[in-house]
């Protein structure tokens, strides 16, 4: 080995996090930054719930409605006197999971359908559009609630009828880059080479879109917290007294109404401040990959 | 040529999604008759007697060949929960939804091109302050935005009724007014994103700072060469939103508490009232390729380099 072994200690190595911290930064500006900041508390909040809730997020107390901002409760009550904060913490459990599930079964089916047409092309293609364009025609909320009037409301139908309803999104933005993809030399010589066609898509079409892949979810991620929400807030989706927060906004209604604005309010601007992260986090990844595409 | 055969796909899709529509009805769990009886104990002759006046015992696909055949001839059965001619519970409701999303339309229009453009056209302050308000304003739900509409400007200031659709056509453009702000805010606000850029775009390119070059006035680069240019990828964006208003105003309809088709289904999915829930879905999948289809020709319209049925 003739090679020098350079002395790392020479020039003094900033600590991982904060290096990790300013490449972060470059990337993604300070309102990336705080983007990645809110959301990371939101899946903390959501993970930690059980540990670090005060109160029990089901259980109220008449002695205790509308208290306001306390010492004991930090976010005041609700109207049947169960603590805010902690229905909050436990709310985004339920107002991630489902958004996850939405955004983990679109993915896999919507790329699964994009690139086996994309593959096979011919009849299969032109079948598995029509079936797209079938699901193009209702409106996501529409297919939503007909699911739930079959099966019945939950979350967990909520979030698979809504996965129904983006996998043709999802299907022909990826067919449509696949597609050109699918005659670049990268993927035409292994072919020729007689490699089959399902290691070829795994092994080097599917990394080269995976960005547009990450995007497109993480937008999803965002859309699918909304509508979910709705469903929530229609009675439709978590069913009470479970803590979420769509059926928190419409639980609060009432209260708010009556001057009480806190839980609306509250659950309200956790959506929202949650939503409008994703999708400026989505954003610059998109504005990346679609930058990375261009070089 | 181009008419004819979308509307022809448009009744191909109608009837394949009609018949998944009553398919999943018709293999949903519960029985329509134990919902009637309403967990009455009832004797098994008055349960055939159910069964036979909603002819429940025929097969599956002529159940499917009665009930479309009546619904072409107008006919969408009765509900299951009030007995009422379904037709004439749509006929009721459909009034208000359908104001409520022209209005929504109006809005995402105005307010989102508007914005859109004077985002596009101004630098500085102007720019950033409708960026951020589009980013807040996207990811606002749109029952949320309808709740603090509703405290400000009903409960607080009393401008507005809280509650209600109104009567006469005035009455119901303002009783409908805050509505259809909610439905339309994330809208306006993803179409004044698309229309800044568009703007930007065609301000930037070469055939504008051609005509300014020719010493053609600004306010005239700007309305001849730039927004009627931008105008074409906003059209498809207005076009989609508009349609997605149809599935959105249920959740605003319910918030306001509002007459409309969206009320009447989610209190129909609630009930198991299947006959109501069928025949709406039906309508708003229809309402939803109509609105499609007529983007398509306005876009084709005002872009002539689209010569539709030609080249296709």
């Amino acid at each position: 080995m003739s090679t020098q072994i350079l002395p790392t200690h020479t020039r003094p190595a900033a600590p991982p996090l904060a290096r990790f911290l300013v490449a972060l930064y470059e990337r993604m500006g300070v309102l990336g930054l705080i983007a990645i900041g809110i959301v990371l508390l939101v899946v903390l909040g959501a993970v930690l719930a059980p540990g670090i809730a005060p109160y029990d997020p089901t259980v109220g107390s008449v002695t205790q409605r509308y208290t306001g901002m306390t010492a004991e409760h930090l976010l005041g009550t609700d109207q049947a006197g169960r603590d805010i904060f902690s229905r909050l913490l436990w709310g985004a459990r339920s107002s991630l999971a489902g958004p996850l599930i939405v955004v983990g079964v679109t993915a896999v089916f919507g790329n699964l359908i994009a690139l086996v047409s994309v593959w096979w092309g011919g009849l299969v293609d032109s079948l598995l559009s029509r079936v797209l364009d079938l699901l193009f025609a209702f409106p996501n909320l529409l297919l939503a609630v007909l699911a739930i009037a079959v099966f019945g409301p939950s979350l967990t139908t909520a979030a698979l009828a809504l996965s129904i309803a983006y996998i043709p999104y999802t299907a022909r933005v990826i067919r449509s880059t696949a597609l050109r993809e699918r005659n670049l030399p990268y993927v035409q010589s292994p072919q020729l080479q007689g490699i089959s066609g399902a290691v070829i898509t795994v092994r080097h079409l599917l990394p080269n879109i995976a960005p547009l892949i990450v995007t497109g979810a993480t937008i999803n991620f965002g859309f699918a917290m909304i509508e979910l929400a709705a469903l929530s807030f229609l009675g439709l989706g978590v069913q009470p007294p479970a803590a979420d927060w769509g059926l928190m906004v419409s639980n609060g209604q009432q209260s708010l109404l009556k001057g009480y604005p806190a839980e609306s309010l509250l659950a309200g601007l956790c959506i929202v401040l949650t939503v409008a992260s994703l999708g400026y986090i989505g954003e610059k990844l998109g504005g990346r990959a679609a930058a990375g595409r261009k070089a | 040529m181009f008419v004819i055969r979308r509307l022809l796909a448009l009744a191909g899709v109608l009837i394949v999604s009609s018949f998944l529509v009553f398919a999943a009805m018709y293999a949903a769990p519960g029985s329509p008759e134990n919902f009637l009886v309403q967990g009455r104990t009832v004797s098994p002759d008055v349960l055939a007697a159910i069964r036979e006046q909603y002819s429940l015992d025929d097969p599956f696909l002529v159940r499917f060949w009665n009930w479309i055949t009546n619904v072409l001839h107008g006919d969408f059965g009765q509900s299951l929960s009030n007995r009422q001619d379904v037709g004439e519970l749509l006929a009721n409701r459909l009034p208000t939804t359908l104001m409520l999303v022209s209005l929504a339309a109006v809005i995402i229009v105005i307010l989102g091109i508007g914005l859109g453009i004077i985002a596009g056209t101004r630098d500085g302050v102007v720019d950033k302050i409708i960026i951020l308000g589009s980013n807040l304003g996207f990811a606002i739900p749109t029952f949320f935005a309808a709740l603090i509409l509703m405290s400000v400007f009903s409960v607080g200031l009393g401008w507005f009724p809280v509650f209600g659709s109104g009567d006469g056509f005035l009455d119901r453009i303002w009783h409908l007014t805050l509505p259809a702000f909610a439905l339309a805010l994330p809208s306006a606000a993803v179409v004044a994103r698309i229309t800044r850029t568009a703007i930007r775009e065609e301000r930037d390119s070469e055939h504008s700072a051609m005509a300014r070059a020719r010493g053609v006035p600004g306010g005239l680069v700007l309305r001849r060469h730039v927004i009627r240019n931008s105008m074409l990828p906003v059209s498809t964006i207005v076009g989609v939103h508009v349609a997605g208003l149809i599935a959105g105003s249920f959740v605003v309809e319910y918030a306001f508490t509002l007459d409309g088709l969206g009320t009447l289904l989610v209190g129909a999915v609630q009930r198991k009232d299947f006959a109501v829930v069928q025949a709406i879905a039906i309508i708003l999948v229809a309402a939803f390729g109509i609105i499609n289809l007529l983007v398509d020709l306005f876009y084709a319209s005002i872009d002539p380099r689209v010569r539709l049925g030609l080249g296709a």
